[in-house]
């Protein structure tokens, strides 16, 4: 990966700065943030408990907070990044290992400025850059939820960071150089719905952290034809290209109804972004989504940087791959995807559809070996799945994945073993 | 991740709950009008086309069982349908270890998962032809006593007490014992022993494979793969009585 060329010269930037922060912290911005910390405001009630819980779904707070297995929200599911394993932390309302002790001002500090309740920054893995959008009224009833909820009692395991990235302090220097706490400005000649829409998007709902790709100091790339980021092994497609997952091209109910269902215009989304349908939009009141939707598909479009490994095989192989992957085609795929990439009833055509054909060709080999189902939501309660096909080798996926971005009209590069490895 | 399709505090599924030793009175009301098919799905009904949509299943769960690299494919149609239902939730949960199984119902409903064990459930095709028996005697028997009668001495109920006579198992939540490779039921009990499987506490099997040495464990896998069929294959009816010991999972009625 191409970041990989930055692995020590990121150590040295940071280090150099690390002399900033020493003055940075003792010049009073820092104190002046905590300031607010520790003061606990207003009162709780059932309402703001209730929208605490609809907007801790938008967040999609559990989806992070909870491990494979684990209670919801106590915290411990891993995150592997370029920079380490981050863990995330219990923040069920336990006094000793969640944040129970957490004041309403203190949760405001964390969730709006990236500030911990003893004063220490937050690692952006936390999206706090997204999350500080949010309104301080909306960030109180998440609160006013999490405190209403039973503790549980699990002390998770700290991250697992690569040198330098385990001090804590440099973040200071992150934040300095990197974040801005800010609310969105109203934007002249754009409607209600399509602020709502930004609100949710780019605030709560975070969905930049993952579909943009991150810089060198690892904070999210604000230009438009900036690829999409890798999570759990899968591309998370630019919200920015009708090429990739941007929904320009689709109508506001056609969208709104893709996002709450998981399904919409024959494909279905799959990998970890059936996971927030699952846990996040399937949730989503009508008119939430529909603002979302009326949002992005107002987003400007952008030629998409490539991403991944470019494979350039010789016309030979790339000969060789079609011939292999036309026979496990008929053999293997034919059978429920069609003679011509066509589909059927609740399985996805594989011409003309954009998960097959986008650059970064991730995706589609992590569902041939993988397989795997859309989300059941109430929108599409009986999803169609895709088995797994582990007995292929990487000159089988790789094959007949290329047969499939080569076939039928469609045109994407080919796929080589060497780029499965990446 | 979570599969728990809601936010905290969340209704664990049904059958992970804490259960009443009495069903609910609407349950015993639904039973004596005759209504009670579990597990219960959406009113609108099971699915259609539900041998399309388990294509992804059914590549690999055929009547006959098959070994890939990840261990050994069980078969599963005509389970009871109440021990699918729980093995997936399971899954979901991460109760149950298997990194294919993990990952394929992991964004999967309640609701779904219901109609996928009905589905199997009803299906009968032919069961495979059981295995040799062990060439050592004191093995078979070892298995066999284990099996018909447990064994007092240390605790150990007799496996049929719940698996039923025939080995068939038990509706709706107890699995039958026929039909198995060795390896997969000693792989099985080897989870258990691991904390790689768990049911619904109190975990009867996890107490059970407690008490089995490794030569018991052996026993029984091998005499258990050698049964002959029985005539009728289908899981006694149920729900189960008089269970030598409690079982989270098994819902019966109490006495
Ligand atoms: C790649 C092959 C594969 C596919 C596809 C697959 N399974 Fe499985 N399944 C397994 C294996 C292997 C096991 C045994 C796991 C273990 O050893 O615990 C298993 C176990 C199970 C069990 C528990 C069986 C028992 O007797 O305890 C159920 C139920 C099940 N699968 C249902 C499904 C359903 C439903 C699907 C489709 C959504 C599915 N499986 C798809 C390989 C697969
Ligand atoms: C007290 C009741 C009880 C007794 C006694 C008992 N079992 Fe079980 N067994 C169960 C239940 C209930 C399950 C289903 C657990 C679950 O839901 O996962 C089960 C599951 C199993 C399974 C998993 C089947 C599969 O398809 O994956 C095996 C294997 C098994 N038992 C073997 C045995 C053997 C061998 C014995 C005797 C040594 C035994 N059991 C005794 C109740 C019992």
């Amino acid at each position: 990966m191409k970041r990989a060329v930055h692995r020590w010269l990121v150590p040295a930037v940071l280090l150099v700065g690390a002399v900033l922060v020493t003055a940075l912290m003792t010049t009073g911005g820092g104190g002046e943030l905590r300031s607010a910390a520790g003061e606990s405001v207003g009162s709780t009630s059932a309402d703001q408990v209730e929208r605490g819980r609809y907007l801790a779904r938008v967040g999609n707070c559990t989806g992070c907070h909870t491990a494979p297995g684990g209670k919801p929200l106590a915290g411990g599911l891993a995150l592997e990044t370029d920079f380490g394993t981050f863990r995330t932390p219990n923040i069920t309302p336990d006094a000793g290992t969640g944040i129970g002790g957490w004041s309403q001002g203190a949760f405001r500090e964390a969730m709006l400025r990236g500030q911990r309740a003893d004063g220490a920054p937050l690692y952006p893995a936390c999206p706090y850059p997204s999350f500080t959008h949010a309104r301080a009224g909306d960030i109180d009833a998440i609160h006013a939820w999490i405190q209403s909820l039973d503790p549980v009692e699990h002390e998770t395991r700290g991250h697992d960071l690569d040198f330098p990235y385990g001090i804590r302090g440099l973040l200071n220097i992150w934040q300095w150089a990197l974040f801005e706490p800010d609310s969105l400005e109203k934007e002249e000649g754009r409607d209600e719905q399509w602020h709502r829409g930004r609100y949710l998007v780019e605030g709560l709902g975070h969905c930049s952290e993952c579909h943009r790709d991150r810089g060198t100091f690892g904070a999210v790339r604000e230009a438009t034809d900036a690829p999409g980021g890798m999570i759990h092994g899968w591309y998370a497609p630019s919200l920015n290209s009708p090429e990739e997952a941007g929904l320009q091209q689709w109508s506001t109910a056609e969208a709104a109804d893709f996002l709450r269902s998981g399904n919409g215009r024959d494909t279905a989304m799959v990998g970890p972004m059936a996971g927030v349908v699952f846990d996040s939009l399937q949730h989503l009141r009508a008119d939430d989504a529909r603002a979302m939707a009326a949002y992005l598909r107002k987003l400007p479009t952008a030629e998409i940087e490539a991403s991944g490994y470019q494979a350039r095989p010789s016309p030979e192989t790339v000969k060789a791959m079609m011939e292999r992957g036309e026979t496990l085609y008929a053999r293997d795929c034919a059978d429920c995807h069609g003679d011509s990439g066509e589909g059927d009833a609740g399985v996805a055509a594989l011409a003309g559809n954009r998960a097959v054909t986008m650059k970064n060709p991730a995706n589609i080999v992590r569902m041939i070996r993988r397989g795997g189902f859309p989300a059941s939501t109430p929108g599409n309660p009986y999803p169609h799945g895709m088995p797994p096909f582990q007995e292929y080798g990487d000159r089988d996926i790789a094959a007949v994945a290329t047969y499939i971005r080569q076939s039928w009209g469609n045109d994407a590069p080919p796929v080589s073993t060497i780029g499965l490895a990446e | 991740m979570t599969g728990v399709p809601c936010g905290p505090p969340c209704p664990l599924p049904r059958s992970l709950t804490e259960r009443p030793a009495w069903p609910t009175t609407a349950a015993w009301i639904a039973a004596l009008i005759g209504l009670l098919s579990w597990p219960a799905i959406g009113a609108a009904g099971p699915p259609p086309e539900m041998d399309e949509r388990m294509r992804a299943c059914t590549a690999c769960h055929g009547s006959e069982g098959i070994r890939i690299d990840e261990g050994y494919v069980p078969r599963i149609e005509g389970k009871p349908a109440g021990y699918l239902f729980n093995q997936l939730v399971h899954f979901r949960e991460h109760r149950r270890t298997n990194a294919t199984m993990n990952h394929l119902v992991e964004w999967m409903s309640d609701d779904y998962m219901a109609a996928i064990a009905n589905w199997f459930a009803d299906r009968e095709p032919p069961y495979p032809d059981p295995a040799e028996p062990p060439r050592r005697e004191a093995l078979r028997e070892r298995g066999e006593q284990l099996v018909r009668a447990g064994d007092a001495d240390r605790d150990i109920p007799a496996c049929q007490a719940c698996h039923g006579e025939r080995l068939a198992g038990v509706r709706p939540d107890t699995p039958g014992l026929i039909g198995l490779p060795e390896h997969y039921i000693a792989g099985q009990l080897g989870a258990w022993q691991v904390g790689r499987r768990q049911a619904a506490e109190p975990d009867c099997m996890a107490t059970i494979v407690e008490r089995l040495s490794e030569r018991d464990v052996e026993a029984v896998a091998a005499w258990l793969a050698s049964r002959p069929l029985p005539d009728n294959t289908r899981p006694a009816a149920g729900p189960a009585t008089d269970l030598p010991m409690q079982c989270g999972s098994v819902e019966r009625p109490s006495s």
